[in-house]
């Protein structure tokens, strides 16, 4: 358990994301390869947050608690926000699935093609 | 693993954390593959719930615990339910989830990504904690914010992340009231 083999773990969930993200054709299963790639970036960001040095710490090694807490859990809080924005994302995202499943009886993202003609 | 063993108690790298994490590592690898290979779009839903909580497992080993509740209630709670909600509300649809015809061109350039981000992840000198950049007292500040992270987060996300935070508020509110503009019957 070091801070390389958290990050190749989130490499490969994102890849695997990527990669699903990418090649599926039902709008659903896009979404929850999006959410996979989210929850690596979130791994990465935790991961750095915890073990490496924040370069600022190194140039000012009289900081306070407070700002050291800061430097240290920058990473945390940016997961905290990723989170937040991909639950908005998944929301309205399942929404515009809907709203398209209603008009057109699909989610196939190659059936919806209206602003191809 | 010097840079566990200054950072105070329940952090040293032992066989046994060693073994948690890579049984949760794999599972939720193994997890993430079915979502993308399974043609059963509930059953794909299933699995990306134990992927989910085997990140949130993942946040437990890096001694981010709000982190790790955050994800069990939100991804696992609301956003899985969110995602089974919509698959039975698309019941119809009975192909399943079908690959189109770009499928292996998608998964070599996912695997290119895959090999650089390993590569770059495994061959940086990365300046771990632990390493002797810090002076002592830094160090032991460190010890002291990852012992119990919380509080810190509290004061960071209503101190120095303030605005970020109104604005995920703010956000929030609005993908509320779009989801519902989009849904509604009319």
């Amino acid at each position: 358990m070091s801070l390389e083999s958290f990050l190749v773990v989130a490499a490969i969930i994102f890849s695997i994301g990527l990669y699903g993200a990418l090649s599926k054709r039902n709008a659903i299963t896009v979404l929850m390869c999006v959410e996979l790639m989210f929850n690596a970036v979130n791994i990465t960001a935790v991961a750095l947050s915890r073990y490496v040095v924040p370069a600022a710490l190194v140039d000012s090694p009289g900081a306070t608690a407070d700002g050291i807490a800061q430097l240290l859990l920058t990473g945390q809080v940016f997961a905290i926000f990723i989170i937040t924005v991909a639950a908005a994302e998944v929301a309205l995202g399942l929404a515009i699935v809907i709203a398209i499943y209603r008009t057109r009886q699909s989610v196939f993202v190659t059936d919806i093609n209206l602003m191809k003609r | 693993m010097g840079e566990a063993v200054m950072l105070g108690q329940g952090t040293e790298a032992s066989l046994a954390t060693d073994i948690v994490f890579w049984t949760i590592a794999v599972s939720s690898i193994v997890a993430a593959v079915a979502v993308v290979q399974l043609r059963n779009v509930f059953r794909a839903a299933l699995f990306l719930i134990v992927s989910f909580l085997g990140v949130a497992g993942m946040f437990v080993l890096l001694r981010a615990e709000f982190l790790a509740a955050v994800q069990v209630v939100i991804y696992v709670g609301a956003i899985s339910v969110l995602i089974i909600f919509a698959i039975l509300m698309t019941r119809d649809v009975d192909e399943g989830s079908p690959s189109h015809r770009l499928r292996i061109p998608v998964a070599i350039l996912a695997a290119a990504f895959m090999a650089v981000a390993i590569f770059v992840a495994v061959s940086t000198e990365w300046n771990l904690i632990g390493s002797g950049e810090l002076t002592e007292a830094a160090s032991s500040k460190a010890a002291e914010v990852f012992s119990n992270t919380i509080p810190w987060i509290a004061r960071l996300l209503v101190g120095n992340f303030v605005l970020a935070f109104e604005v995920a508020s703010v956000l929030l509110l609005a993908a509320i009231v779009g989801a519902l503009a989009l849904v509604r019957e009319r």
